[in-house]
């Protein structure tokens, strides 16, 4: 389980993130919802030390992290080590061919053989149906392929979360399908994962719990079911918020 | 006229040969090299550790005023500063190492610039997949940024190193017979300067045009996983 404590984050003396106290257990996957601007990305980031919060703190059963103090190289690694994040724009790079997207963090960072690292990238392409493309470059595939991929670069130094912001927000609804069908996939076989979406058709499919977060609080943090089925008034508004910008 | 030229071109070949083009590569190089590292002291921010911190911003700060001292400053009175003016305080270069000196300083200052700001248009967003993914400062650098920003840099360092091999013309004023200097040389005896000068006039061109076609393969080979690019 991930708790995070006190997470306090302020940008230019704006409060984004206020006091925000959460657990996302293993092996499930935690939904984070909010509207625009909420501070949902920023919570997520903090996990990675992407954004580094002004206090607060993380824990797993055998690390624990402050973030109001200097944080060593080991720790920081640590922590990166137990998460990996996949990007709404995937952010794959650019110059390294596909097959090279995904075995560059194992081989460069955890020192695994190139052959057993190329072994473990073209099972993983497999998976998500993508075998083949192991020669080519991100410019040359369709984001939903991108957005696979860049799952499953996330999968190859086996974290033991995946983090995931938004990665289908820049998709067709087609390409969104593709991928969303992946990580229900993931969610299935026990992967923690802890996902932003603004998709509520997906989240009330895979979340085993959710968190609704508003101007940088915590509004809810319950069971998918509470969530949806006896929404509180802000909920409900949020909820009918999200499906007229739908029909529009 | 043929034979003017047939008399005269094996001797400005030979000071291109054995000036003009050794001058612009070595200078280049050294240039390129002071360019990276110039480059990087402004570009990676200090760490938190004070006793690095310190001596990193000192070095930080000479970086900043060598380039600005470069750049703010005629090519062709640095030159004349390094060769005529440093005898005065007891520094007596060889024209041709000083030739070197300045033109590397020169080139470095410039291209420095180029290097960073292609090392800045690397979004960030390329950063934080490598942090992610737990590469360090120096490895995301070396793997993933670095590599995009030699692409990004390619054209504009190209075009400063065919500025420099047609500079290296002013190095004619500090006494080495390049092959500027040499058909001037040549001109003194014949009285031709239209014909010797438009002579060494295509010289340099035949040269540029060849750096020209080297950029356009370097170009070619390194973006190869641009989109649009067909290879
Ligand atoms: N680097 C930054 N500098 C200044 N302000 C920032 C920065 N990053 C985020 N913010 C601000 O912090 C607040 C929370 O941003 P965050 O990206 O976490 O929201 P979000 O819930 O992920 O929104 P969205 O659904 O649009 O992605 C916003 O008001 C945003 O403008
Ligand atoms: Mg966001």
């Amino acid at each position: 389980m991930i708790s995070m404590k006190n997470i306090i984050k302020k940008y230019d003396g704006k409060t984004v993130l206020n006091d925000i106290s959460v657990d996302f257990p293993s092996g499930k996957t935690s939904v984070i919802l909010g509207p625009s601007g909420s501070g949902k990305s920023t919570l997520l980031r903090s996990l990675d030390l992407l954004v580094r919060p002004e206090s607060g703190s993380v824990s797993f059963p055998d690390l624990s992290v402050n973030y109001a103090e200097p944080i060593s190289k080991k720790d920081s690694f640590s922590l990166r080590r137990k998460t990996s994040m996949v990007f709404q724009n995937w952010n794959l790079f650019p110059n390294l061919t596909v097959l090279d997207n995904i075995t560059a963090a194992p081989i460069t960072v955890l020192k695994t053989s190139k052959a057993d690292a190329e072994k473990e990238a073209r099972s993983l392409l497999r998976q998500v149906g993508l075998e083949g493309l192991e020669k080519r470059y991100p410019s040359q595939l369709s984001g939903g392929q991108q957005q696979r991929i860049s799952i499953c670069r996330a999968l190859a130094i086996n974290p033991e979360y995946i983090l995931l912001d938004e990665p289908t927000s820049a998709l067709d609804p087609e390409l969104e399908t593709q991928v969303l069908k992946i990580l229900e996939k993931l969610a299935n076989e026990g992967q923690s994962m802890i996902i932003v979406t603004h998709n509520m058709e997906f989240a009330r499919l895979v979340a085993d719990k959710i968190v609704f977060i508003e101007d940088g609080n915590k509004v809810f943090d319950g069971e998918t079911k509470d969530f949806f089925e006896n929404p509180t008034p802000r909920i409900k508004d949020f909820l009918s918020g999200i499906s007229l910008e739908a029909e529009n | 006229m043929w034979d003017i030229i047939i008399t005269s071109l094996p001797e400005m070949v030979g000071a291109m040969l054995q000036f003009t083009i050794p001058l612009a590569v070595i200078s280049f190089i050294l240039g390129l090299i002071l360019a990276v590292l110039t480059a990087l002291i402004k570009f990676i921010e200090p760490s938190e550790n004070k006793a690095i911190r310190y001596p990193y911003l000192l070095l930080r700060g000479i970086a900043n005023f060598y380039v600005w001292l470069f750049r703010s400053t005629p090519l062709l009175v640095q030159l004349f500063i390094i060769f005529f003016g440093l005898p005065s305080i007891g520094v007596q270069l060889p024209a041709f190492t000083a030739a070197v000196i300045g033109f590397s300083l020169n080139t470095g200052a410039y291209a420095s610039e180029t290097i960073r700001s292609a090392l800045l248009s690397v979004p960030q967003d390329q950063w934080d997949a490598a942090y992610t993914l737990n590469f360090s400062t120096r490895q995301t650098l070396m793997k993933i940024v670095l590599p995009q920003a030699v692409r990004i840099a390619l054209p504009p360092l190209s075009n400063s190193f065919i500025g420099l091999v047609k500079d290296t013309s002013l190095a004619s004023s500090i006494t080495i017979l390049e092959m500027f200097q040499v058909s001037q040389q040549i001109t003194a005896k014949n009285y031709q300067p239209l014909l010797m000068y438009t002579l060494a006039a295509a010289l340099y061109a035949i040269v540029c045009s060849l750096l020209s076609w080297l950029q356009h393969y370097l170009e070619h080979r390194t973006s190869k996983y641009v989109k649009g690019s067909e290879a």
